[in-house]
């Protein structure tokens, strides 16, 4: 039972991230900052086809902003684009056991690093 | 493993002789001390004048001069709504410091309301208050002026003595919030000349729940709370007999150890600052390398941000605090109950920057080989979280120092 603000998979993610590091050949890279916080999040995408084969993470930030970045990049790896693009904050939120309140814009800092990266995708390969 | 406490500036743990004072008072002693003329509120109120004794002694005061309130937050609303009205016929201008504890800061709005206007006096980049910017927005409205005597986030000493005589020459007066430095520095109210003083309870192993205020014979002071005639008439409802018993036993021992506490302190920081700046890039220190309370180390990290720093030494066993934006309020209703510290962003830190700061501050109990460990993993946390910032990639990449 977590003992603090934050659940004990927000805890696990931030102890553990999952997909942490740089994808150097990557096909879509997402960078978002929030003035809010201050946090910093990079987020690096391998495609092929139409899917995720690999999706990996830097984050400059709080304990939500470092788990919700690595939420993230689990709920997408292997999902088409199109699923992706359906993930929304709620969602990572939820796959976390919740966030406080002061920190649900963690998790919508995620979803917009996902977006900017799909879109950066997107334009590389001259879809959008 | 043993918890390895660095957070004295939050609070401290009750002294066990503090403790066993504090007992017989809740049940065997419970008498009002209003009942003057029965037994059981005779032993009640000698226990409360012996206390007021020690917690005077501590400051040097009068007995006289010593009032006790429910907490350091009341000492504050006490000193300054109660000096404000008492002299508002001579004028309407207060001054606060821009690093004030919010017990003062945030008086503003309902001082506002009664007809005050708040100035606000800056500090440099050590967080010492700025001299010529206390001439200039010192006005013949002015009446009062509030600066903290040691900030506990920042740990700078300010030069209280040098800020009341100018203060007097201009018939202003002078509170000051002595939360972090009473009972931990050799603290005399007449040689600093205020008026008022702030001190609490559990900054020095006394009980939560419990405050004080010196209010400098002849100052006219208008109180806050109704009702009988406690506390001299500055503060109505029946003593916390236990807590005020508490409180003068913790100031009788801060008094009697604060030599070897401070020699012992003086030595564990420098270790732990020294530590630290070898073995850290990139580290800042805050507040006055000299002029700060004993035992305090604070700094600020690059490409680190203070939470999550905060969580790994938790996760290591190490309590400290942060003054970073996102540990800012974690009761926050929305992201804008997040903010950068106020005193961090008065000495110039980056506001806009969610910066990795750092608050470790040591008392009595603490020991060499706990600031060795901490010494040990502070290196191992900030290389893990660097390894996941993007702002230290792009400073490998490019040089920015974009923090």
């Amino acid at each position: 039972m977590a003992k603090g603000p934050y659940s004990d998979i927000v805890m696990d993610h931030f102890m553990n991230p999952r997909n942490m590091g740089e994808i150097e050949d990557a096909d879509g890279v997402g960078e978002v900052g929030n003035p809010a916080c201050g946090d910093m999040m990079k987020l690096y995408l391998k495609i092929e086809g139409d899917r995720i084969v690999d999706a990996k993470f830097k984050t400059f930030g709080c304990g939500a902003a470092i788990a919700s970045s690595s939420m993230t990049t689990e709920l997408i790896k292997g999902k088409t684009i199109d699923e992706a693009l359906k993930l929304s904050n709620e969602a990572v939120s939820e796959a976390l056991g919740g966030l406080p309140p002061a920190k649900r814009h963690c998790s919508v800092l995620a979803e917009d690093a996902l977006r900017l990266a799909l879109e950066d995708y997107k334009k590389k390969k001259g879809l959008a | 493993m043993d918890r390895i406490y660095f957070d004295n500036a939050s609070t401290t743990p009750i002294d066990k002789r503090v403790l066993d004072a504090m007992l017989p008072y809740f049940s065997d002693f419970f008498g009002n001390p209003s009942s003057v003329l029965i037994e059981e509120g005779q032993m009640p109120g000698k226990a409360i004048d012996e206390a007021r004794e020690r917690v005077a002694e501590l400051i040097h005061a009068e007995k006289g001069e010593i009032i006790f309130t429910g907490s350091a937050t009341e000492s504050n609303n006490l000193a300054i709504k109660g000096l404000a009205l008492a002299n508002r016929s001579k004028g309407r201008r207060i001054i606060f410091s821009d690093i004030e504890h919010f017990s003062i800061l945030n008086q503003a709005d309902f001082l506002t309301d009664l007809g005050f206007q708040i100035d606000y006096v800056k500090v440099d980049g050590y967080g010492i208050i700025d001299m010529g910017d206390l001439e200039r927005k010192v006005t013949e409205d002015t009446i009062l002026v509030a600066l903290i005597h040691g900030n506990l986030e920042i740990g700078t000493i300010e030069p209280i003595e040098e800020v009341a005589r100018f203060l007097k020459k201009r018939g202003i007066l002078l509170h000051s919030d002595g939360t972090g430095t009473c009972g931990r520095i050799p603290v005399d109210v007449k040689e600093l000349g205020v008026d008022t003083m702030t001190l609490s309870a559990h900054q020095i192993n006394g009980p939560k729940g419990i405050g004080a205020l010196y209010i400098k014979r002849g100052t006219r002071l208008t109180p806050i709370i109704h009702g009988g005639f406690q506390e001299m008439g500055y503060r109505a409802g029946t003593e916390n007999v236990p807590y005020i018993v508490g409180f003068g036993e913790a100031a009788r021992i801060a008094r009697e150890e604060m030599g070897e506490r401070m020699a012992h302190l003086t030595m564990l920081s420098k270790k732990l600052r020294e530590g630290l700046a070898s073995s850290i890039e990139y580290i800042h220190f805050t507040g006055h390398p000299e002029k700060r309370l004993p035992g305090h180390v604070s700094f600020w990290i690059e490409f680190v941000e203070g939470e999550s720093l905060l969580l790994w030494l938790n996760l290591n066993g190490i309590a400290s605090a942060s003054g970073s934006a996102c540990a800012s309020n974690m009761a926050a209703e929305d992201e804008g109950g997040l903010k950068a510290s106020h005193v961090l962003t008065a000495i110039g830190v980056p506001p806009e920057i969610c910066h990795g700061s750092i608050t470790f501050s040591l008392w009595k109990d603490n020991t060499v080989e706990e600031v060795e460990y901490v010494l040990s993993v502070m290196p191992g946390i900030v290389k893990r979280l660097r390894d996941m910032s993007p702002l230290y990639e792009n400073y490998k990449k490019t040089g920015a120092r974009t923090i």
